[in-house]
């Protein structure tokens, strides 16, 4: 099996490789001759003002928290896809998909509660958001 | 041998940057750090023959938890403060603690006699996995998820205090 995985690491270490490469290639070829404007992130023609390291809205942690809960509701299903199809086979289709619907269920349910709560909306009003104290 | 090299190299790859993410006075720079130690988990995960595994650590520590830590170091405040925002607080305590620990753990690494198991002829291990799931395991398989309703529940009603706050 490790021979199925040494393609998938062999280009990660090419990968790797030609990155330096160009970047280490670019250091010792192109000339360097740089100022202020040239140095500045070009921000469609404005002037950048402040610091790159702001604040995030909070509201993109919320949502954050939402989507590990449900990565890790389709990392428990995903077994169980693989084997659904022979379950069916057996005879146990019945069983097999009230116990994937039972689970996933209990998870809507955590859907539906930030769902109402309205945790989900992108831009929620409450008393001054931009502040995160 | 080869895997033997792919077992260092990732093990040092885990160990550099776990020491990054605990000796870098910059919380941003602990935080990307941390992608190092889990990837070198999760490519261990592979010479264990934990294929599953490895791809849930790429999956859920990489592709969520990370993000999530990233973005509480993004919500930090005064992250641009380099030089205090990471500073290592009680030091002789810790050095105690971990010496403590350590020791313990070096001792019983030593001390044990270990089960050399051959090396396994290391099949895809999703099939059996979701067997479990369906068979013996069905109950704990339920039960996961309403620890998980109960994580989301948990999570969201603290953090949106911390919204409203």
């Amino acid at each position: 099996m490790y021979a199925d995985y040494g393609v998938p690491l062999a280009l990660v270490i090419i990968g790797l490789l030609f990155m330096a490469a160009m970047m280490g290639l670019q250091k010792l070829l192109a000339p360097t001759n740089p100022f202020r404007r040239k140095l500045m992130p070009y921000e469609c023609g404005e002037p950048p003002t402040g610091s790159a390291w702001i604040n995030f809205n909070v509201r993109f942690y919320l949502i954050a928290l939402v989507f590990v809960i449900f990565e890790v509701e389709v990392a428990f299903i995903y077994p169980v896809a693989t084997v659904y199809l022979d379950w069916i086979r057996r005879g146990q289709r019945w069983f097999a998909l009230s116990e994937l619907l039972i689970f996933l269920f209990i998870l809507f349910v955590g859907l539906v509660y930030v769902w109402v709560k309205r945790d989900l909306e992108w831009i929620k009003r409450i008393p001054d958001q931009d502040s995160v104290n | 041998m080869g895997p033997l090299i792919t077992f260092y190299a990732l093990a040092l790859l885990a160990i550099v940057s776990a020491a990054i993410t605990a000796f870098s006075r910059n919380i941003v720079h602990s935080a990307f750090a941390l992608f190092g130690a889990l990837a070198g988990v999760a490519g261990i995960y592979v010479l264990l023959g934990a294929d599953f595994l490895f791809i849930i650590q790429i999956f859920i520590y990489i592709g969520g938890i990370l993000v999530v830590t990233i973005f509480a170091v993004m919500l930090t405040q005064g992250i641009a403060d380099v030089n205090v925002s990471n500073r290592a607080v009680g030091v002789l305590p810790a050095l105690v603690t971990a010496g403590v620990a350590g020791g313990v753990m070096f001792y019983a690494i030593i001390h044990s006699s270990w089960y050399h198991a051959r090396p396994g002829s290391a099949t895809p291990t999703t099939y059996w996995i979701g067997d479990a799931f369906l068979g013996p395991y069905v109950l704990p398989f339920e039960v996961a998820s309403l620890v998980l309703l109960a994580a989301l529940i948990g999570a969201i009603v603290i953090s949106r205090q911390e919204v409203r706050e």
